[in-house]
């Protein structure tokens, strides 16, 4: 890799971007001496990070059984998003074997699975035509049996359902630290601290995260989770597997013509508008909601190599493809989104517990490995045999895998080399080995802008609070993403948060960092080809607004 | 400082209204907004889409909140009971469920206990200003409150009518759009923000304020009390208990989308733009 030169503070030359107290420790920091520092702090059996499918199918399952075996058990849920199932986003494609033995009566119970699959077609792309490749029964990327869904939708349904049960619901609250004991389990997390100015200096009305200490605390952070990176490097839970692949997937809901819809269709597809060395590829399915409602997306995996790639334009380019447009023609996009995603095998997951906790969900990158890569979650729900339990080797696990047939059916190793070793920054090429591509414009009726799109995402943030992508060092950007790579981060963020634009004074750019925009896909912690990213949790309740993504 | 009847009550009414762009230009133009929806946070921008029969719009699934004028109203209230200037917080909102979720957040802020006035189905989407102000009327009257205070409007509908109509049914004095409020011995001095800079009266109590954006800021509502708050109590009251007729005078014809912004065009000279102008029978 290129040799860096970083300098620890930033030069005069070099404007300050980042203030975020993860870079800036507070005891060090004059501005904040005096401050009240003391957290509240309470006491619950367990804490679970991430109010998504995985941290509510364990909340639910814990209850279950506390309630079966007549036991007490407190169940918090600590969630950023400002309400269960915002900060959703997947295709999706459910199989519902799982929530056959979470919720039986899940149909009674109102569970939204109102769409089972009807019609399965997949297909290669070329640039004008659609190669359609029979769906064997038995062949894995076979959906029949699933339901189609608005994950968001079901999310928000587990969390009435957990709350039924009594388990505590804390969304607009995240997650911003972990806690340990002396001998270096984990005592709990410590949710984010708010009223603190964009300048890092506390504010009138700054007020302090409180503790939650638990027995036991589970991470359902989903992919490529904060707090998830921490704990990899803390107990070293990457050391026996390989590194994690992902993907970037981004997402559009559309009401199209009545006369074009046929609920229950999954729809995928490979090739166009991807070159062969590029993994990725769509999905369009005909929801039955009620209205014509389409959901569709395109996936493309961050081990790409040209830093003029955009996934988003790709995305957008994709839509225009013949086979599509018939559907989108005449019809409204209302909603879009975007979302990282492992891609990962088996030989990806790392090890899943360490003393005081455990991962869960797709924060462990737990996908089962297949002849045909399709993406799953491992919901993993633990038995507390005895409520005095404090070490987690006690317990049994049960293991419940949701089957997520999203994009991308194909295999990576039929398609593309397998690669191993390496992680995704590392595969970019610089920018001078590397042609650009020219991408069409938007049309402004079956392709959008980016921003026009982020808006529809219905993000925001408090403005007066440290940007959330923090960088170990301001001067990298320029120095070395753009002089080497051109600014990638300009391109593979769906959200247009990283723009580099001319110093004010002088010669020379800078990178801005419009922080309010984050859809919180994680793409920028992932590819950043200087790995000087690091995106922390903003103050809860920022972030998307999906409504059922 | 206490009169002899001393404030016991101060009502912070949550009016139960919102929408998604506070104070920053409407990036997706929102309708106006006729059914009844709260809100809490500023700035959540939340691009809104009218329901395909053009009744209304769609609420399903959409973030409710505070509005942000009732959080800076709750939040003075709560300065008041400090500073010991008031015995009792209550906040009150009318709604379906979903509304104590909001309640909640006012008692976590401070608030003593709740009132909601459950509302729900065809009557909520309908519910507007005057019956609201009513409810609140009655509830006053039933409360023996001293002091109203409301957000001056709600971020969704912008009506604006909440607070005029609860003082004058309940024949109150009234200080709007109060940037600045204090309690002088029997007396509420209440400077209003209008037009022309900024007019101070003086006016007795029992009254009814409402709140503009100087008037504070108000506190977050931490974790902590968030958990307190769920062992405070929320009384359940119905319109009919209090007396007063939900249904409304009004009945909504159409709701539709801003048209699409169409693009502007460059024109070299005055005399081109006077050209222009004429062409499009504008001068």
């Amino acid at each position: 890799a290129p040799q860096v030169y970083s300098t620890r503070c930033s030069s005069s030359t070099v404007p300050r971007i980042t203030t975020h107290y993860t870079v800036y420790p507070r005891d060090k920091d004059p501005r904040w001496e005096g401050v009240e520092m003391e957290r509240f702090a309470d006491e619950a059996d367990v804490v679970i990070v991430g109010g998504g499918p995985a941290g509510l199918s364990a909340a639910i399952r814990l209850k279950q059984l506390a309630n079966q075996h007549e036991k007490e058990l407190r169940v918090c849920v600590v969630e950023k998003a400002s309400q269960i199932g915002a900060h959703t986003l997947s295709g999706a494609c459910l199989e519902a074997t799982a929530l056959n033995e979470l919720i039986p009566d899940w149909k009674e119970r109102g569970a939204p699975l109102n769409t089972p699959v009807t019609e399965d077609k997949f297909s290669i792309l070329t640039e004008k035509y659609r190669i359609p490749v029979p769906i064997l029964p038995g062949l894995p990327m076979n959906n029949h049996g699933n339901y189609l869904v608005r994950l968001g939708n079901f999310v928000r349904w587990l969390g009435e359902q957990a709350e039924e049960l009594g388990v505590e619901l804390y969304p607009g609250y995240a997650a911003a630290e972990v806690l340990f004991h002396e001998d270096g389990s984990v005592k709990g997390i410590a949710t984010n601290d708010v009223g603190i100015g964009k300048d890092g200096s506390p504010k009138d009305v700054f007020e302090r995260g409180m503790e939650l200490h638990a027995k036991v605390t589970l991470f359902g952070e989903g992919c490529h989770g904060h707090l998830a990176k921490q704990l990899y490097k803390q107990f070293n839970l990457r050391e026996n597997c390989e590194p994690q692949t992902y993907a970037i997937g981004l997402k559009e809901l559309w009401v199209i013509d009545e006369k074009k819809w046929r609920p229950g269709r999954a729809e995928h597809s490979v090739g166009w508008p991807l070159n062969r060395n590029t993994y990725g590829g769509s999905f369009l399915y005909h929801l039955n909601e009620g209205e014509p409602l389409v959901a569709l997306g395109f996936v493309v995996g961050l081990d790409y190599t040209n830093p003029y790639l955009s996934p988003f334009r790709e995305f957008q380019r994709w839509k225009h493809h013949p086979s599509l447009m018939s559907t989108l023609e005449g019809g409204n996009r209302i909603a879009y989104g975007a979302r990282a995603l492992n891609e990962g095998g088996f030989q990806s997951i790392p090890k899943l517990t360490f003393p005081g906790g455990m991962l869960i969900g797709c924060s462990p990158h737990t996908h089962t490995h297949n002849k045909s890569a399709f993406f799953t979650f491992l919901l993993l729900f633990f038995f507390v045999s005895c409520l005095q339990i404090t070490i987690f080797t006690q317990s049994t696990i049960y293991c419940y895998i949701y089957i997520q047939r999203a994009p991308s059916c194909l295999s990576r190793h039929s398609l593309l080399q397998w690669v191993s070793d390496i992680s995704h920054h590392s595969f970019l090429k610089p920018a001078k080995d590397c042609a650009p591509i020219e991408y069409p414009k938007p049309d402004g009726k079956i392709s959008f802008d980016l921003l026009s799109s982020v808006a529809l995402s219905g993000t925001n943030h408090e403005h007066d609070q440290p940007p959330h992508l923090t960088l170990k060092d301001d001067s990298v950007p320029v120095a070395q993403n753009l002089a080497v790579y051109d600014g990638p981060e300009q391109r593979f963020c769906p959200a247009g948060v990283y723009e580099y634009v001319p110093l004010e004074t002088g010669d020379g750019m800078r990178l801005q960092i419009n922080a309010q925009n984050c859809v919180h896909c994680k793409t920028c912690d992932i590819k950043d080809p200087s790995q000087n990213i690091n995106w922390v949790v903003p103050e809860g309740s920022g972030g998307p607004a999906y409504n059922g993504m | 400082m206490h009169r002899s009847s001393e404030v016991k009550h101060v009502a912070s009414y949550l009016n139960t209204r919102g929408c998604e762009c506070f104070g920053q230009p409407c990036e997706s133009h929102c309708p106006v907004l006729t059914d009844r929806t709260i809100h809490v946070q500023l700035k959540t921008f939340i691009k809104i889409r009218v329901k395909p029969d053009r009744t209304g719009v769609v609420t399903d699934g959409v973030k409710h909140s505070m509005n942000p004028f009732c959080e800076i109203a709750v939040e003075e209230a709560i300065k008041l009971k400090e500073k010991k200037l008031v015995k009792e917080v209550v906040a009150v909102s009318c709604g379906p469920q979903q509304v104590q979720e909001t309640i909640r957040t006012a008692l976590a802020m401070g608030a003593d206990r709740g009132i909601h006035v459950e509302v729900s189905g065809k009557d909520y989407e309908t519910l507007g200003p005057l019956q609201v102000s009513k409810i609140f009327a009655a509830l006053a009257k039933k409360e023996q409150a001293d002091l109203i205070i409301l957000g001056k409007q709600a971020i969704d509908d912008d009506c604006n009518q909440t607070g005029q109509m609860t003082a004058a049914l309940l024949d109150w004095p009234q200080g709007t759009f109060a940037s600045e409020m204090t309690l002088e011995a029997d007396k509420l001095k209440v400077v209003r923000e209008v037009d022309g800079g900024l007019e101070t009266i003086k006016i007795k109590l029992p009254a009814v304020v409402t709140a503009d954006l100087r008037l504070n800021t108000p506190r977050y509502a931490t974790l902590p009390n968030i958990m307190k708050a769920k062992k405070k109590k929320i009384a359940n009251v119905k319109p009919a208990d209090l007396g007063v007729d939900v249904c409304s005078r009004l009945e909504v014809l159409k709701v539709d989308e801003p048209p699409q912004r169409q693009a502007g065009v460059k024109v070299e000279t005055v005399d081109d733009l006077v050209g222009k102008l004429k062409e499009a029978g504008r001068v």
